[in-house]
């Protein structure tokens, strides 16, 4: 049911990744074959099993990325359900990615981006239980979300193109007991936050949010320039050149305003911009979003309404009658926002939000006035 | 006729059995496999869907172009969504030459049929409801395309919407025609759009009819080009259930048979309009208290050449709707009832330093038989109201016809009926 020790942790707490390296070579020393490299499919049919794609070294459980899979993390992730995230990049060999400073940069076809979302098992918080791994492919007719769910066992993740809920029950570090239906996007799905203009794009490895450091098996080195030596990135200016989002949950690394700006730009930005799903609001929560009113600011919703007696998107200095905090506190699903992806609510995300919305100075008054009339 | 149908009924019926036989299965796996069938389908598809009323508690989506989804009739036909669990919407799509015919959807958490950034879009003989009658806690619109081009919605019913029945909004190259719409907030709207053909519609028991209007702070700015004809908007008296947070809709009056805000180049004409308690016409400009205010650059505040004309229009504005204080005030200042036709006399001020006389907006009434009409004069502090309609007995070029691929030959050749 629960993944071994080493493994979970080697992909959780990148310290133990030594551990890995030495299994890695107790597995060659068995005499077993080492695994055949990762096979990349750029067109339909997509394989059924996850194992097909040879990502990992076992097909069980994700223990260990195969050659050239390369783990990464971000600066300031999505929320989805406190699940644990594991995430790996490959891309074909001799292709690599153009660097862009805004953007997505320009992936190669056949570059496979490969997320595995775990829970707490059951009983046992110390061992975690996979739900699903999402792969975004760049195939040959653009990019496309397969998700692969795990079965009972943890052997193998099979392709769903729509994916039944799983109800997650667990007792957190914390001693919080967590239920809750956990939907797993549908492929549609996937479409909604990953379009833009109808061109599905990954969304988080962006400069600004890849700009950090990764304790990769031999040593820590910023993720940029990994990317760069290995030949997976083309472009990239040195790393203090770089663009850099704050972590939304680390104070040291940005300011109040910085850190809920990086929160907003990772968890909601994706539809809210021009060309999102949401972009039809005119609500735009990109990091480089500066017009106050494209930033909700004494807003009104227009056609995209709907909570309580709540007037405008946001109103500075008044968490508590912004809409935008309102839908983040709301589990009920024509309110909430996210729509989709997620069940629970951010707790620490909404504090946030909360507290920079008060931290706000400015006409607020005056809209809140009027918001009260 | 009668004999030919007897044997073609005996097979429907077995037909019928066959269908329902083979769709026992579970609430989750008919969701689970329209969901499949959405998602694996090729250009090209038709999706037929049996009779039934099938449970949903997730959004349906497709992203696939040139799908049809075809039920057996908007009263057989039931895709229900009570109780939905995850995403807003019933349906929603995001697909070029997208068409959907014969049946309702029901309950939805928010939108019905959410149809966003499409071309060559159909919907026809679709019903889409919330059961329990008004209630604010609906979704607010039934039937909702924005920024779509080339969008035909046609023999559909729409109830329930805390907001709009049929909506049209940010969109390009529209008909809407033969549609009932009934208790719901609005029953037709049309906003920030061009090129819009509204025709033989029902609009009754709402809280007010049809709007065309404009809202600041949305991407598509600029809506204009409506034509209004033909359609019977009489009864729209079910008090206002809109949500506060729905913003402007709020604020619709309660009674309000048409409403023409922030638009220019309107033509309403051989409309049945009557018995819309607070005003059978509503011709303003955008007034900052129902909404932000105005901060887009983009946006004019401003009505301009409507031309009503050749409509029936009796018995408006006997019981305003004193909820809100800007009816309450004018109903005062009016002496209680208000007129068939509202008009707030709001005249940009370059439009008003360009044109003299007394209609410089022209806002033109022509042919439409007798009707009460007051000009508030709103723009100059109500102090000269003007109750007599002949400065407004004018006339304007008649709009274009809208000229849609799925109808051959354009919209509706008899419409322009002797003009």
């Amino acid at each position: 049911m629960s993944l071994p020790n080493a493994a979970r942790d080697a992909m959780r707490v990148a310290s133990v990744a030594l551990v890995v390296l030495v299994s890695l070579f107790t597995f060659k020393g068995c005499g077993k074959p080492a695994e055949s490299p990762v096979r990349s499919f750029v067109d339909e049919p997509f394989p059924k099993k996850l194992s097909e794609w040879h990502l990992f070294v076992r097909e069980s459980a994700l223990s260990q990325p195969n050659q050239r899979v390369l783990p990464y993390d971000l600066n300031t992730p999505l929320f989805s359900d406190y699940a644990s995230k594991y995430r790996f990049v490959w891309l074909p060999a001799g292709a690599s990615a153009k660097y862009r400073e805004d953007s997505v940069f320009d992936f190669p076809v056949g570059t496979v981006f490969v997320k595995s979302f775990a829970f707490p098992a059951n009983g046992d918080s110390t061992k975690e239980r996979f739900v699903e791994t999402r792969l975004l492919v760049h195939s040959k007719s653009g990019w496309v979300g397969l998700p692969y769910i795990w079965n009972t066992g943890q052997t193998e993740a099979t392709l769903e193109l729509v994916p039944d809920p799983v109800h997650i029950r667990y007792v957190d570090s914390s001693g919080k007991h967590r239920d809750f239906t956990y939907f797993i996007p549908n492929a549609n799905e996937c479409k909604q936050c990953h379009d833009n203009e109808r061109v599905m794009l990954p969304i988080g490895p962006k400069a600004r949010n890849l700009n950090k450091d990764f304790l990769y098996a031999d040593g820590a080195e910023n993720q940029l320039a990994r990317w760069t030596k290995i030949g997976y990135l083309q472009g990239a200016p040195s790393p203090e050149a770089l663009p850099k989002v704050a972590r939304w949950d680390v104070p040291s690394s940005g300011t109040l305003e910085a850190r809920a700006r990086a929160y907003l730009d990772n968890n909601c930005a994706h539809c809210h911009q021009p060309g999102g799903t949401g972009g039809y609001t005119a609500l735009d929560l990109r990091i480089a979003s500066s017009d106050p009113k494209a930033l909700g600011q004494c807003k009104s919703p227009n056609s995209a309404g709907r909570i309580g007696s709540l007037t405008y998107d946001l109103i500075p200095g008044y968490p508590e009658e912004s809409i935008l905090l309102a839908r983040m506190e709301s589990t009920r699903p024509k309110e909430m926002m996210p729509q989709i992806g997620r069940s629970v609510v951010h707790e620490e995300g909404v504090a946030l939000i909360r507290e920079w919305i008060r931290s706000l100075p400015g006409e607020g008054i005056s809209c809140a006035q009027s918001a009260s009339r | 006729m009668k004999k030919s149908l007897a044997p073609a009924m005996a097979i429907a019926i077995i037909a019928l059995f066959a269908l329902s036989a083979c769709n026992r299965q579970s609430p989750a796996s008919f969701q689970k496999h329209l969901q499949e069938q959405l998602i694996g389908a090729k250009p090209g598809a038709i999706i037929e869907l049996p009779e039934g009323k099938f449970q949903f508690d997730r959004t349906l989506s497709l992203t696939v172009d040139k799908v049809t989804i075809r039920g057996r009739g908007m009263d057989k036909t039931i895709l229900s969504f009570a109780g939905q669990k995850e995403g807003a919407s019933g349906l929603l799509v995001k697909a070029n030459d997208f068409e959907i015919a014969d049946l309702a959807i029901e309950d939805s958490a928010g939108d019905g049929l959410s149809i966003q950034g499409g071309h060559n879009i159909t919907v026809r003989r679709v019903r889409v409801e919330w059961t329990r009658g008004p209630n604010t806690a609906n979704g607010p619109y039934a039937i909702y395309p924005a920024e779509c081009t080339n969008v035909l919605v046609e023999d559909s019913v729409a109830r329930g919407a805390a907001d709009a029945g049929f909506y049209i909004g940010q969109s390009d190259n529209v008909v809407m025609r033969r549609n009932r719409s009934e208790y719901n907030v609005d029953g037709y709207e049309v906003e920030n759009a061009q090129h819009v053909d509204v025709y033989d519609n029902v609009a009754v028991h709402n809280s007010g009819g049809i709007g065309v209007f404009n809202l600041p702070d949305l991407p598509k700015q600029g809506g204009k080009f409506v034509r209004v004809f033909r359609n019977q908007v009489y009864e729209n008296n079910t008090p206002n259930f809109a949500p506060k947070s729905l913003g402007p809709i709020y604020y619709l009056p309660t009674g309000t048979g048409m409403y023409v805000m922030a638009i220019n180049n309107v033509e309403i004409f051989q409309n049945k309009i009557h018995d819309n308690n607070t005003t059978n016409l509503y011709v303003i400009q955008y007034n900052e208290g129902i909404g932000d205010p105005i901060k887009d650059k983009r946006f004019r505040p401003f009505t301009e050449q409507v031309y009503f004309h050749d409509n029936e229009i009796s018995g408006g504005g006997k019981v305003p709707d004193l909820r809100l204080d800007d009816v309450k005030a004018v109903s005062q200042a009016a002496g209680g009832a208000l007129p068939d036709v509202l008009y707030d006399g709001v005249v940009a001020p370059e439009i008003l330093a360009a044109r003299k006389g007394p209609n410089p907006a022209q806002i033109c009434l022509a042919n439409n038989g007798s009707f009460t009409f007051l000009n508030l004069d709103a723009g100059k502090g109500f102090k000269h109201p003007v109750r007599d309609v002949k400065a407004y007995r004018c006339t304007l070029p008649a709009q274009e016809q809208v000229s849609i691929p799925q109808i051959a030959g354009g919209a509706s050749s008899a419409a322009v009926g002797g003009r």
